[in-house]
């Protein structure tokens, strides 16, 4: 063989939406990163909170739509997280929003024991397991007096930090983590282990021919998970400035999550960011109808999940072949060349 | 130590109550491999509707259960042909995503209905009766009665299982649904009956635990949670493995709630996480 014969093809990655996304991105970060200087504070307030759904929502959709893990259990990473927060806060002398990422990694670390016993297991079995392991999480702080036990605990070490700095920072921290969560997956699953995810994702007994770990794969995407959901805890809990078990370890978390990412699309990145612009655009108009409104919330997700499994995302890329995260890799076959 | 002794009395015939919540949990996911996410909610479905019977038509509990059991054996058939049949597959996620919007659904339109404040069926006097046992020791008749109750469901399943032509059907589908069907079996139909049946004694379930205790429309996802933990402890393959892991789960809870009353719950799933680690299969699995 030749070595010096020139490939006949190329393996494309980029789509002409995924370039203009890109500089679209860039533009959208530097228009929100000025936000604290001339918004409302209810505009940045309403932004940590949803970076947060959309940092858990991104999570999830590489949990469950990727890596095959249907958890149920996400609120106990968001609640550790919340929780790491306060206490790292309050208790040492550590600068309060330095105290967030450490917040996420211990999220991360005490995903690996968590990881033992629910890997034990499968399907839908696992999913309850998730949440068995979040109430035992939400029991312990329900009863830990020093925490205030069930009826929680205030985030004390802001007092001196006057109220516009304090927000425009945790407004700063919200943006990083909304990008920062879309990049990360981004990267990852363009990377040789989202190739792996995929894999697993399409067939696990195939992947694991392919000679892909699967355990260890899986174990992965779990632990990032955890890290995502234990930032967004602890955003969550910076900018409400109280915790407690019930709000920080509640179903509710996932049960939101789910919806999101269910509506968005599972399986693309897309999906999750589209989620969640719904899912607050339909809370601001109808989420003062109470019952009604998460009884349609439910109706909504089974409908789609019956009708539209891929989500409107999914059915949109159906019809338009509109990617801006590209993760596959595309064959460009080159004309011949007459010599 | 006669307090102990009566911890453990107490706790066994709580898991008695528990075994029926896990029996119907179990049926489901044995015949179809479907883990229904609403199953807590469906509990708190038929203890509401009982409720609603007991108080509005003032009969008496048990002609409550006589009502709503063909109810509930016609509400499961029609779910899971209108529904659930429309998300079986090799993809866990549909059933999985489904049965949790149905959860919500079922929550919120109890809540809309009965409100958020507790309350249970009134059972006159079966619900203060107790039976003197000794020194210190009683035990209550409604606890018995629940407890003879699952022994009951457990044998009947277990003879529906084994001796019956629809027993075998369920577990021919259980085994190979392709299969099964190419013998002529109907899988949507089977499938349908053992939410049916699966429904029949989820209303057994929520009519005795209305009576034993308080209920509030959010209390669902909880009893799911003991469900599943009596059904991982015990094992799967047979109801009285599940039978049993409900029993343990009772007797860990009833000592957590001795040591202290915060940590009733949390000794339970302990030592249903203990067993996980321990056995993953369960304690008493039928295969293999």
């Amino acid at each position: 063989m030749d070595a010096t014969v020139k490939p006949t093809f190329n393996v494309l990655r980029a789509t002409r939406a995924s370039r203009a996304g890109g500089i679209i991105a860039l533009i959208l970060f530097a228009v929100l990163a000025s936000l604290p200087f001339w918004a409302d504070s209810s505009w940045l307030r309403l932004f940590a909170e949803f970076a947060c759904f959309l940092v858990l929502a991104q999570m999830w959709n590489l949990l469950a739509g990727y890596g095959g893990l249907v958890s149920v259990g996400q609120q106990a990473f968001v609640g550790l997280g919340g929780y790491a927060l306060v206490v790292l806060a309050n208790h040492t002398t550590l600068n309060p929003f330095l105290c967030l990422p450490l917040a996420g990694l211990i999220a991360a670390l005490l995903a690996v024991p968590t990881a033992l016993v629910v890997f034990r297991l499968q399907g839908g079995y696992f999913a309850i397991g998730t949440w068995v392991v979040a109430e035992v999480y939400r029991l312990l702080f329900a009863n830990a007096s020093f925490l205030g036990g069930g009826s929680g605990t205030s985030l004390m070490a802001l007092r001196g930090i006057p109220k516009a700095t304090r927000e425009s920072i945790t407004f700063w921290i919200a943006l990083v983590l909304a990008f920062g969560s879309v990049a990360l997956v981004y990267w990852l699953l363009r990377s040789r282990q989202g190739l792996a995810l995929t894999a697993i994702r399409d067939s696990e007994i195939a992947a694991a021919s392919q000679g892909i770990d699967v355990r260890a794969v899986k174990f992965l995407v779990y632990v990032i998970a955890a890290l995502g959901a234990g930032l967004a805890g602890a955003l969550y809990f910076l900018s409400n400035l109280r915790i407690s078990p019930d709000a920080a370890f509640g179903v509710n978390w996932t049960a939101y999550i789910i919806f999101i990412v269910v509506i968005g699309g599972i399986g693309t990145i897309e999906g999750p960011i589209v989620g969640t612009v719904i899912y607050f655009l339909l809370r601001e108009f109808f989420g003062d109808f109470g019952t009604w409104y998460l009884m349609t919330l439910g109706l909504v997700a089974i409908v789609v999940m019956v009708k539209f499994p891929k989500g409107l995302w999914g059915y949109a890329m159906q019809r338009l072949d509109l990617r801006f995260f590209p993760v596959q890799r595309r064959v460009q076959f080159l004309e011949k060349e007459t010599s | 130590m006669i307090a102990w002794i009566d911890t453990i009395v107490q706790g066994v015939l709580l898991g008695g109550l528990y075994a029926l919540f896990a029996m119907g949990l179990s049926l489901m996911f044995g015949v179809m491999r479907l883990v229904n996410i609403a199953h807590g909610d469906f509990i708190l479905l038929a203890a509401f509707a009982g409720m609603a019977l007991v108080t509005g038509l003032g009969v008496s509990p048990g002609i409550a259960l006589l009502v709503l059991m063909p109810l509930a054996f016609a509400f499961g058939y029609g779910l899971q042909r209108g529904i659930l049949n429309f998300a079986l597959g090799r993809d866990i996620l549909p059933p999985l995503l489904i049965t949790f919007g149905l959860s919500i659904v079922i929550q919120n339109a109890l809540l809309q209905i009965f409100s958020a404040d507790t309350r249970s069926i009134q059972a006159g006097a079966l619900v203060t009766a107790s039976l003197h046992l000794g020194e210190g020791l009683a035990v209550g008749w409604l606890p018995l009665t629940i407890f003879v109750s699952a022994i009951a469901v457990a044998l009947a399943l277990q003879w529906l299982f084994g001796a019956t032509r629809i027993g075998r059907a369920f577990r021919a589908a259980a085994d190979d649904s392709e299969a099964a069907q190419l013998m002529g079996v109907d899988n949507r139909h089977i499938y349908a009956l053992a939410t049916a049946i699966a429904m029949v004694v989820v209303a057994i379930a929520g009519v005795f635990h209305g009576i034993r205790t308080t209920i509030a429309p959010t209390d669902g996802p909880a009893l799911l949670l003991y469900a599943f933990e009596a059904v991982v402890i015990g094992g799967l393959g047979s109801f009285w493995g599940t039978f049993a892991g409900g029993v343990i789960l009772g007797v860990a809870q009833s000592i957590g709630f001795r040591l202290d009353p915060g940590w009733g719950i949390l000794v339970g799933h302990l030592a249903f996480l203990a067993v996980l680690l321990v056995k993953p299969n369960g304690l008493f699995p039928k295969t293999r």
